[in-house]
């Protein structure tokens, strides 16, 4: 095409080619896979640490590595699954699916979507460093209770000013979301009749912008104590550490919702599909999604029922706590009853999403039992806390990260995924996930503390029973890795437009793969 | 063909150590549940733990149930035609409130039992805890008393990373749980446990007594427990507080009143003794000078 009368105008539509097309894009779809690429290598640099962690707890003894050099494992290993993997793998379904299901050709403010992926990697990159430096990695874990954090030696600022890039990052990307759901929507979308998934990030996207500053705030609160002679959670100079963790969780308790909402989102679009049945209770389903962000706001401090608080206090917050019960067993219901006589098959895709349904509901019954005080005064801080974290940010975050993975990746490029490793993949993670996590129930309640580097032999079996099943659930996602690069090399033959029989929605009517610039005039929804 | 097969052989294992699973669990040692306990409180909190448990199950076989059966029957290889309906208010109000009213349900004895454990009054004595990193300091308030408490000598000796550890952990008697000094307590009395901390933030947990606090520097917390039966308890430091956060074990041993007066004034004496000897020396050093 090198002749001069050649006057195509959407030429420059088209991705340029090489590093520049990766970075300068602004378009949505490789700002997503960005996203989601980098999810999947933090993915695998945190879940090295995790295997870390279970090879030293595979037996009793210290085995493998020195206990300091096991708490930065332990705290490192939570900051990158959550910074790294799960918030970037959601934001980059977002980046991808938005604009294609609310009908835009791109997000609103494209420019800053560029950027709010390319801090993300610096971000990281300081994190990363810490390991390199005088003291080491942080390693009072990922919530950094002073006054125990204020002994990280020169990892100190490299965390805070990480953190500080982290939270920029998912601002600029909520800021986004937003403005984009608010104005793009195609005309005849009204909010009621956007997708879940949509409505989902939404107000994820609120959660974010409210409590990101107040996690940046806490975090520098930490840095004036520890080089500005402040003294806000000192004891000694007036201040108090349980402030720290009053600021802290009340980032820190919506966050774990930032975390599930979207996969609420994804398991809302996944069911109807291959049920080929409405999804039942669509308003209720928003409604619940809203009462559930809103209570994130006033339950915070059940993370810290041991910390000495009035009784009055105590009551409070395990009553509100209660209570999320309430709308997430209005989901739980509703996505059963969607499935009730619909006329499922069960492709990958609806494996996951009813794995994560099986699993999530465990997990909210172990987050149940953790809201009742005079009980959580056992469980607190013990492996039984492990384990309900696990059950409900494994198979329920990243299940459904995976779960929407092989739902739109024939979508992303064109061509269908390997059904069968799909589904070796996922059986393989659902059985060692379950054998990994189930057991520290057990030991929790036997009484094994959590962040032990080594344990009273008693706790043996179980931990040997865990740590195998961690190898084999990490062994297993090369196995998704490989679906993905065969999938993207051309997998086992092309994809229609409407890659499911049951799926609907605006994503579903263009062809596969999506063109780079999906709807250059906006579609009309009636 | 090749798949299917592959895909058959790899459904049997997992069938296999499926089946293996629940035989295997039998030959596990003791403790897969809350310990009930020995004091006054703890077999309230197994209680409410127990109560709230089986009403998760009562739940969890309704919502696994319908699960399972639609995932059963409702199969398109049956040859079922989806239902129609989206939406039924009546429905949707009744899994609305009865979750409301369970919880209700759970949260009057939750309370109760929050109550009870909050009310520090009236005790018999009372001890002061102070966490250290990476050891605990025990004064007997009003009784001249006071110690540290550290990890023994042999789970010391068996903790250390190859090539340094001396003893085969397996080998050490309750290993990691074991301490030089333990806290000795009467049964039958009120005894509460005042705690703080010198430089971060421990927590203080012996399972089988019920519950824990945190110990934080500048803070002083309460909690209480009454032992109903003689015996040693151990459990462990409970919160992160820097590297040798794992080698933190309590032991309380509960004895008979008589017991633990006798103790009481043994540690008396040799504390004494101790002060003695060491003033003996700070004068000898003086006079030295």
């Amino acid at each position: 095409m090198s002749t001069a009368t050649d006057t195509h105008h959407d030429e420059h539509h088209g991705p340029a080619s090489g590093m520049r097309r990766w970075l300068f894009t602004t378009n949505h779809k490789d700002i997503g896979s960005l996203y989601l690429w980098f999810s999947l290598i933090m993915f695998f640099v945190g879940g090295a640490m995790a295997m870390v962690i279970r090879a030293e707890l595979i037996q009793p003894g210290m085995n493998l590595v020195d206990p300091m050099f096991y708490n930065q494992m332990v705290t490192m290993h939570a900051l990158i699954m959550i910074f790294g993997a799960v918030m970037p793998a959601f934001v980059g379904l977002a980046n991808w699916m938005i604009p294609m299901m609310v009908g835009a050709p791109d997000m609103a403010l494209p420019r800053m979507n560029n950027w709010s992926f390319w801090i993300l990697p610096i971000g990281f990159t300081l994190l990363l460093m810490t390991f390199f430096v005088p003291g080491g990695a942080p390693a009072a874990g990922w919530t950094i209770y002073p006054p125990l954090s204020l002994q990280t030696g020169d990892a100190f600022p490299l965390l805070v000013f990480g953190i500080h890039v982290l939270g920029i990052s998912s601002i600029m990307g909520a800021i986004n979301i937003i403005v984009t759901i608010m104005n793009m929507r195609a005309p005849g979308m009204g909010l009621l009749k956007m997708p879940i998934f949509v409505w989902s990030w939404l107000i994820t996207a609120y959660l974010l912008i409210a409590v990101m500053p107040v996690l940046a705030g806490a975090v520098t609160m930490l840095l004036t104590d520890k080089y500005f002679g402040t003294t806000f959670f000192d004891a000694a100079g007036g201040g108090d550490p349980v402030l720290f963790q009053h600021i802290f969780w009340f980032f820190g308790h919506p966050e774990v919702y930032i975390m599930i909402l979207p996969a609420f989102g994804i398991i809302s679009e996944i069911i109807p599909t291959f049920a080929r049945k409405k999804l039942f209770g669509y308003s209720a389903m928003v409604y619940a999604i809203a009462a559930i962000a809103f209570l994130s706001f006033i339950v915070w401090a059940h993370h810290m029922f041991t910390v000495g608080m009035p009784v009055a206090g105590l009551l409070f917050f395990m009553f509100t706590t209660m209570l999320i019960a309430v709308p997430t067993g209005v989901k739980v219901f509703n996505w059963v009853a969607t499935m009730w006589r619909g006329a499922m098959t069960f492709e990958t895709p609806m494996l996951f999403a009813l794995a994560f349904l099986f699993l999530f509901t465990i997990g909210g019954f172990s987050g149940l039992m953790l809201a009742i005080v005079p009980a959580d005064f056992q469980y607190h801080d013990s492996y039984f806390v492990v384990a309900h974290f696990h059950y409900v940010l494994v198979p329920g975050a990243v299940f459904a990260i995976m779960a929407a993975a092989y739902y739109w990746l024939p979508k992303w490029t064109g061509y269908m995924y390997n059904e069968f490793w799909g589904k070796t993949h996922f059986w393989l993670s659902t059985i060692s996930i379950n054998v990994t996590f189930f057991p520290q129930h057990f030991l929790g309640l036997a009484g094994m503390p959590r962040r032990i580097p080594d344990y009273a032999v008693q706790f043996a079996d179980w931990n040997f029973v865990s740590s195998i099943g961690a190898f084999v659930f990490g062994i297993s996602q090369l196995i998704f890795v490989a679906v993905i690069i065969g999938c993207i090399r051309g997998g086992v033959g092309r994809a229609t437009d409407r890659v499911w029989e049951g799926s609907h929605g605006l994503e579903w009517t263009v062809p596969s793969p999506a063109p780079y610039h999906t709807f250059e005039t906006a579609p009309e929804v009636k | 063909m090749f798949t299917a097969k592959l895909s058959g052989a790899i459904r049997h294992i997992f069938l296999l150590g499926f089946l293996m699973l629940p035989g295997q669990a039998l030959a596990f040692r003791e403790g897969i549940n809350l310990p009930r306990g020995v004091t006054t409180m703890s077999e309230d909190i197994y209680n409410l733990h127990m109560l709230i448990f089986w009403i998760c199950v009562v739940i969890a076989v309704l919502v696994f149930g319908a699960m399972i059966i639609s995932i059963f029957m409702h199969r398109k290889s049956r040859g079922v035609e989806p239902a129609k309906w989206h939406h039924n208010t009546a429905v949707e109000v009744v899994w609305t409130v009865i979750p409301f009213l369970i919880l209700i349900g759970m949260a009057i004895p939750a309370a109760k039992s929050l109550i009870e454990l909050e009310d520090y009054r009236d005790y018999d004595m009372s001890i002061q805890v102070t966490g250290y990193q990476w050891f605990w300091h025990y004064d007997y308030r009003g009784e001249d008393v006071s110690f540290y408490s550290r990890l023994d000598r042999d789970s010391n000796r068996a903790r250390q990373l190859r090539p340094h550890r001396e003893l085969n952990p397996m080998e050490v008697d309750n290993y990691l749980l074991e301490v030089d000094n333990r806290v000795v307590v009467p049964i039958n009395q009120k005894v509460l446990i005042l705690l703080t901390a010198d430089d971060v933030i421990h927590a203080w947990w012996v399972p089988e007594l019920g519950g824990k606090k945190d110990a934080i520097p500048g803070v002083v917390n309460e909690m209480w427990f009454e032992v109903t039966e003689p015996g040693v308890y151990r459990g462990q430091c409970a919160e992160l507080c820097g590297r040798d956060h794992g080698f933190m074990p309590i032991v309380v041993e509960a004895v008979e009143e008589e017991e633990y007066e006798a103790w009481l004034e043994e540690q008396r004496e040799e504390q004494t003794a101790e002060e003695d000897d060491e003033s003996m020396q700070l004068s000898a050093i003086e006079v030295a000078r």
